[in-house]
């Protein structure tokens, strides 16, 4: 099919070759003929691939997310739009399939050169660079950038990695708390070059410099939390109109330089973004061709997926691209009986595994049934299934029934389960727990908790999940990779160290000094290949260990809007690459 | 011949005025006090209920912080928010507030927020004051529309249905009515826009909204849609009060002096039959605007339009407490003028009613 | 104002109110209400008629049929109202709205719900006003207020003002003739326009509708189901029985000589003016017919005392209206006139006179004695 499709998109774009050339080159009033759509059609490759630029991309949002400021953000989908105005010392590559999970240089010349055995990475900035407003970019811009967005209390959205690795002093303020701050763990010998020191080994620093917090940010310009709405540009587009909560338009930065910038086509004169809308009129809008993009890239709403599903025409605008997110159930170890390995054992073998990916939605809008933990997009994974369930994933029940009686529970027992009340998906997979262990049974009797309350005093806090009264066996989570990356997706969930009695971390269960070891490993490992097959053999370690039941990793069907040139998925976002994205005028 | 002209009762002007003053003082006391009572038991809800389920000011705070905030930020950011002062404390902060304004630390320096200040949101920064002033276009314009059309079209349908009661027309209305009221604005609303906006593109698709003062037309252009939704449902609503009213009022003794007069019929329903039976409507339709400038939220959402009741459930989801309260309090203001007006409009309807 | 005469007299035969076989009935999910089932009578102007009969016997609808106030899609009317030669009945709606109010007025019992309660009394009166004449507010206002003091209310100027619930009982009662007077009707019909009220107002009230009638020289048509009210103001007296006329003659002969059994029951039954309304004497027994399901034969049958006497036809045979006497007394019974005298004379007339008959002896005299009330309005 795929093929197929393709075959027909390369023979319609000979056809509008050839009109073209007929017509006289230059003649803008001849209509190219559509390529025609196809489902998954960009997947692998880029659909309806366009230089021409022009027109306004309308987007939408449901809900809005945490902040535009590259300092202050946390979410997948505004990393994706960001480098629209933002310019970060790294980036992944924009190009379709597994070839966005390179990295490749955006700010900086090169990626990093390491030094000191990994402790220390140099980049160099492009020359030329500037601000919308005329000014030049320098290195101490950057460190501004990556300075200012270490204050938690301030900006609190983002993540901590500069602040867990940099070799900071004791007692570092940062620029909100002191103006005059300044830190040794990040230098700028002069304006082209910034030079990280950390504080341990890091391969995989060229990921950090990937992340929006070394967008250059003009010290002056920055307002602290107010600077979102005035955010200065060093992209192609710069803010036009910025309307907290409603939405925003981009308009094209003058001072954007097409020579410094080899990553990015810039094909839309504008962007039109609009949050807050209905989630189900954002598909009737993709449908009606009113809208061109979803920003939030979750696909399609539940109303929607049947029509889309079934309606060749429709599905033919659809793409099923995986996300690099995993939807698990801990199992925790410290939790009688599970304090045995065979009474978890019990349950890896016997939950049907279909109907953990029937309470997500299904294989297209839920996902694929997951085996291991790391998704099969990261780089490394290889594919591993320790604990089988059976041929047709619902579930080994002689294999379980025998685990019970090793861990010496042939009848069964009985054991709570948590889950965010407020999520239907996540009661689902509860509720299915709660059938397929009946099977062989074990009791199983569910526990709600408020969404926003679940890791930071339920089953995050491990005096709640680990008290012999209120214990949870079980407990419903799920996890998204910050990028592609082992580290990237790992590290929060598997390392013991990231558990802290205050509560709040996503690892709810694994707690394997072995696998800590092997993590510090990892981190030290410079040469990519081999850091990767660590990650793999993390994944497998855990796996073993039984306290982690892969769900599904997740998919999502999306909707590419009508008249969208240039589209592609891209891999490291699980997001169409809204860098590169196109209109037809 | 016409109405009684702001009659109240048969006292002097001057005692008359007095009833009026001293009804609104007590109106307006009584107002004050409710809008406290209502910030109190939004307070408890918000701010103690969680504590008695085990919510620290660290677990309050990390709620506002990214998943990565070590414990010490928190505890900054507890302090900041002022999470470990005793419950009466943060509460009398927040009442000062109101009245004197308070400092906000943006990070890169300090800011009054002058009063009425109702503090600042903790996901977003705003001042919250600014918000509702911000959001408070918007869901005017969308009770405004709506209101007029679905008191227009609902007495008319009511009327009429009553006048010609039993007909065709009449079933067919109630039928009509009972549909209108019991569809939701999500649903009518999301086909109203597939169908006018996206396959006749007649309509502005969802999320629009321009603003009154950029320009009328395309004002009236973006909120139609949302306005027909949300009359629909009120105007159905309407459209079987108004009916009964009438049925009542049209039975009534004085219809027949009316008509033994030798009035025209036209008269006799509008000026004696539609008076008597628009008073409760009034009353009614004064709540329902009271209660609908403190937010529509299904049509809000529905139509992506950024109003007070979008606001509202932003708060609620986002658990912004300063905004929880803010917008509450708004609402409650609204519904409590509202109660107010109308009482005092009751008396001026219907001479039989005194301000006491 | 005092040009209470109206120049429309038309000296010919013809009565000025004349209802020949006048019908309304009601088709209902129940089956066909006969309100008014052939109602005849006749009035000329100045006198004054007494339509009497229980609740539920058709003298309300009668009246309302007359002002040409039913629904048309609702009720079938047939027969003829001629009012001063013309003809109500074929007429089209519009114009019979342009006689009501002016030429026939209706003065409603219980002015309190009869009254509009968000409109004040003068606006109501120049809305009466204004309907029939082409006059501004201001000259209506003043007719308002010369009608509020013409029906006897202090300070008319200020009280115009007023709204219904403002006023007392039997102020209202008289802000309502007054509203029934502001165009100066040929034909003013009361109903029950006492009966709200209680004993001494009853009195003042009833004492000013004489005054006005004679000051207007009007055909009054009082409804009501208190022989005592007739007996003060009524020329002639129909008795309404199952949307029927049961007896119908000059108030005299209906006081003096009444012959239909069920006039006898209200007489005996009638409240007086020197005794509190719960001395009624002689109650007539059951409850009055429906008017779906009226009684076979006389509607008044099952109620009747002297049923028995009728040899059989009773129950079968609907009797006529026929006359008796000479003075144009008529009665519809099927007991040959000179039992029916006898039965007065000897088993009922007693009876009452034995225990409050002196009222009754005394009605006769009263039509007469209206001469004497004179034009001492304030």
């Amino acid at each position: 099919m795929r093929n197929k499709g393709r075959v027909l998109a390369a023979a319609s774009a000979v056809f509008a070759l050839a009109v073209t050339a007929a017509c006289g080159s230059g003649d803008d009033t001849t209509k190219t003929p559509e390529v025609k759509p196809e489902f998954n059609a960009a997947l692998t490759s880029v659909f309806n691939p366009s230089d021409k630029p022009g027109g306004t991309l309308k987007m939408a949002i449901s809900s809005d997310w945490d902040s535009v400021d590259p300092g202050d953000t946390y979410y997948g989908l505004s990393w994706n739009l960001l480098r629209l105005y933002g310019r970060s010392l790294v980036m992944f590559k924009a190009a379709p399939g597994a070839a966005s999970a390179e990295l490749i240089p955006d700010l900086a010349e090169s990626l990093g050169v390491p030094s000191d055995g990994g402790k220390t990475w140099t980049y160099k900035l492009r020359a030329g660079v500037k601000f919308e407003d005329g000014t030049p970019i320098t290195s101490k811009d950057v460190k501004y950038g990556v300075m200012r967005s270490m204050d938690k209390e301030v900006l609190v959205n983002g993540y901590t990695y500069f602040n867990d690795f940099l070799d900071l002093e004791a007692g570092y303020k940062g620029p909100f708390k002191d103006k005059a701050a300044d830190t040794k763990a990040i230098t700028t010998p002069d304006d082209q070059t910034i030079v990280f020191h950390l504080k341990q080994a890091f391969g995989g620093f060229d990921y950090f410099a990937m992340l929006p917090a070394t967008v250059p940010v003009p010290a002056a310009k920055d307002t602290g939390v107010k600077y979102k709405e005035h955010v200065v540009s060093s992209g192609p587009y710069m803010f036009d109109k910025y309307e907290a909560g409603k939405g925003f338009t981009l308009k094209r930065n003058p001072n954007w330089d097409k020579a410094t910038d080899p990553n990015r086509k810039a094909l839309p004169d504008a962007y039109d973004v609009k949050i807050g809308l209905n989630a189900d009129d954002i598909d009737n809008q993709l449908i009606s061709g009113d809208l061109h993009v979803d920003i939030a890239g979750t696909g399609v709403q539940p109303a929607a997926l049947p029509k889309v599903l079934q309606d060749n025409a429709l599905k033919a605008y659809a793409d099923n691209p995986a996300v690099a997110r995993l939807w698990y159930t801990s199992i925790n170890p410290k939790v009688a009986p599970f304090d045995k390995k065979e009474c978890r054992e019990a349950v890896m073998y016997a939950v049907d595994r279909t109907s953990y990916q029937a309470a997500f939605g299904g294989e297209f809008a839920g996902g694929q049934i997951a085996t291991s933990i790391m998704p099969p997009q990261i780089p490394g994974y290889a594919p591993t299934n320790v604990y089988p369930a059976g041929a047709d994933n619902k579930g080994d029940l002689d294999k379980a029934k025998a685990a019970l009686q090793a861990c010496g529970k042939a009848d069964g027992f009985e054991v709570t389960m948590g889950f965010r009340a407020e999520r239907p998906k996540e009661k689902a997979t509860a509720e299915a727990f709660q059938q397929s262990l009946a099977r062989v049974g074990i009791k199983v009797t569910l526990k709600g908790f408020p969404t926003g309350d679940y890791f930071s005093l339920y089953a995050g806090k491990p005096s709640y999940r680990n008290s012999p009264s209120t214990g949870l066996g079980l407990m419903v989570n799920g996890w998204g990779a910050d990028w592609p990356d082992g580290y990237g997706f790992l590290s929060q969930i598997v390392d013991s160290r990231v558990i802290r009695d205050s509560g709040g971390s996503s690892n709810l269960s694994v707690m394997i000094p072995e696998v800590d070891t092997m993590i510090d490993q990892a981190l030290a490992e410079t040469d990519v290949k081999k850091r990767e097959a660590l990650w793999a053999q993390i994944d497998k370690r855990v796996m073993e260990e039984a306290v982690i039941l892969p769900g599904v990793w997740a998919k999502a069907l999306t909707l590419r809007g009508k008249n969208v040139t240039n589209v592609f998925v891209n891999e490291a976002f699980g997001q169409y690459d809204y860098l590169s994205m196109g209109v037809a005028q | 011949m016409a109405g009684p002209a702001g009659l109240v009762c048969p006292a002097g002007p001057a005692a008359q005025a007095e009833i009026v003053v001293t009804f609104f003082i007590r109106r307006t006391i009584g107002a004050a006090l409710m809008l406290l009572v209502v910030s109190i038991a939004t307070f408890l809800i918000f701010f103690g209920l969680p504590r008695l389920a085990g919510a620290t000011p660290e677990t309050f705070a990390a709620r506002y912080l990214g998943r990565t905030a070590d414990e010490h930020t928190q505890q900054l950011f507890a302090e900041k928010l002022g999470f470990y002062d005793p419950l009466w404390l943060q509460y009398w902060n927040w009442i000062k507030a109101i009245f004197v304004g308070t400092d906000y630390d943006y990070g890169t320096g300090i800011e009054h927020c002058a009063a009425p200040c109702f503090g600042y949101s903790f996901r977003t920064n705003h001042a919250v004051w600014d918000d509702l002033l911000d959001r408070l276009p918007v869901t005017v314009s969308l009770t405004v529309g709506a209101s007029i059309l679905w008191l227009v079209t609902g007495v008319a349908v009511g009327v009429l249905s009553a006048l010609r009661k039993g007909s065709f027309f009449d079933r067919a209305a109630m039928t009509g009515a009972l549909a209108g009221v019991s569809l939701p604005p999500y649903f009518t609303g999301l086909m109203f826009l597939y169908f006018f906006s996206y396959q006749f593109d007649l309509t502005a698709p969802g999320g629009t909204y321009v603003d009154f003062t950029d320009n009328p037309g395309e004002w009236a252009y973006s909120l139609i849609l949302p306005w027909i939704t949300l009359a629909m449902l009120n105007a159905a609503a309407y459209a079987r009060f108004t009916r009964a009213g009438m049925l009542d009022t049209m039975g009534e003794d004085f219809i027949r002096t009316a008509r033994a007069k030798g009035l025209h019929e036209r008269v006799v329903v509008t000026k004696h039959g539609l008076r008597a039976a628009l008073t409760p409507i009034i009353t009614i339709f004064g709540l329902d605007v009271g209660l609908l400038l403190g937010g529509a939220i299904l049509t809000e959402s529905t139509f992506g339009l950024k109003g007070l009741g979008y606001l509202a459930i932003d708060a609620i989801n986002k658990q912004d407490f300063p905004q929880i309260m803010g917008v509450t309090m708004f609402a409650a203001f609204f519904v409590v003028v509202a109660n107010l007006i109308v009482d005092m409009l009751y008396a001026v309807v219907d001479p039989r009613v005194r301000l006491s | 104002m005092n040009n209470v005469i109206s120049p429309r007299q038309d000296p010919t035969a013809r009565p000025f109110l004349e209802l020949r076989d006048l019908k309304i009935h009601f088709p209902t999910d129940d089956g066909l209400v006969k309100s008014v089932d052939g109602l005849s009578f006749s009035l000329e102007r100045g006198k004054t008629l007494g339509i009497v009969g229980e609740s539920g016997s058709g003298k309300s609808v009668s009246s309302l049929g007359i002002l040409g106030i039913y629904h048309r899609r609702n009720a079938n009317v047939s027969g003829e109202i001629w009012l001063d030669g013309q003809e109500l009945v074929g007429a089209s709606p519009e114009t019979v709205r342009g006689l009501r109010g002016k030429r026939m007025a209706m003065i409603f019992q219980d002015p309190l719900s009869a009254m509009h309660p968000y409109y004040t009394i003068g606006d109501q009166i120049i809305e009466a006003y204004r309907v029939h004449h082409k006059v501004s507010k201001k000259v209506a206002r003043k007719h308002a207020i010369d009608l509020l003091a013409r029906v006897g209310i202090p300070q008319p100027d200020k009280r115009v003002d007023d709204y219904p619930h403002q006023f007392s009982g039997g102020m209202r009662q008289r802000a309502m003739i007054a509203m029934a007077l502001s165009c100066d009707p040929e034909l003013l019909i009361a109903d029950e326009p006492t009966t709200a009220l209680d004993v001494t107002v009853q009195a003042q009230i009833l004492d000013l509708m004489r005054d006005l009638q004679q000051e207007f020289n009007s055909a009054l048509i009082i409804i009501t189901h208190d022989l005592g009210v007739t007996a003060e103001l009524a020329d002639d007296v129909l008795v309404m029985y199952g949307g029927k006329c049961i007896e119908y003659g000059a108030a005299t002969e209906i006081f003096d000589n009444p012959e239909h059994p069920y006039t006898w029951g209200l007489l005996g039954s009638m409240p007086r003016l020197d005794q509190p309304v719960t001395e009624r004497l002689l109650p007539i027994k059951g409850t009055p017919p429906s008017l779906i399901n009226v009684p076979s034969g006389c509607s008044f049958h099952p109620r009747c005392a002297f049923d028995g006497r009728t040899g059989g036809a009773s129950d079968t045979v609907v009797p006529e209206l026929e006359l008796t006497g000479t003075s144009g007394h008529r009665v519809r019974c099927h007991m040959p006139a000179h039992v029916r005298q006898q039965i007065w004379h000897n088993e009922i007339k007693p009876t009452l006179e034995g225990t409050g008959g002196h009222s009754v002896a005394s009605m006769s005299e009263l039509p007469s004695a209206s001469d004497e009330q004179s034009e001492e309005v304030a």
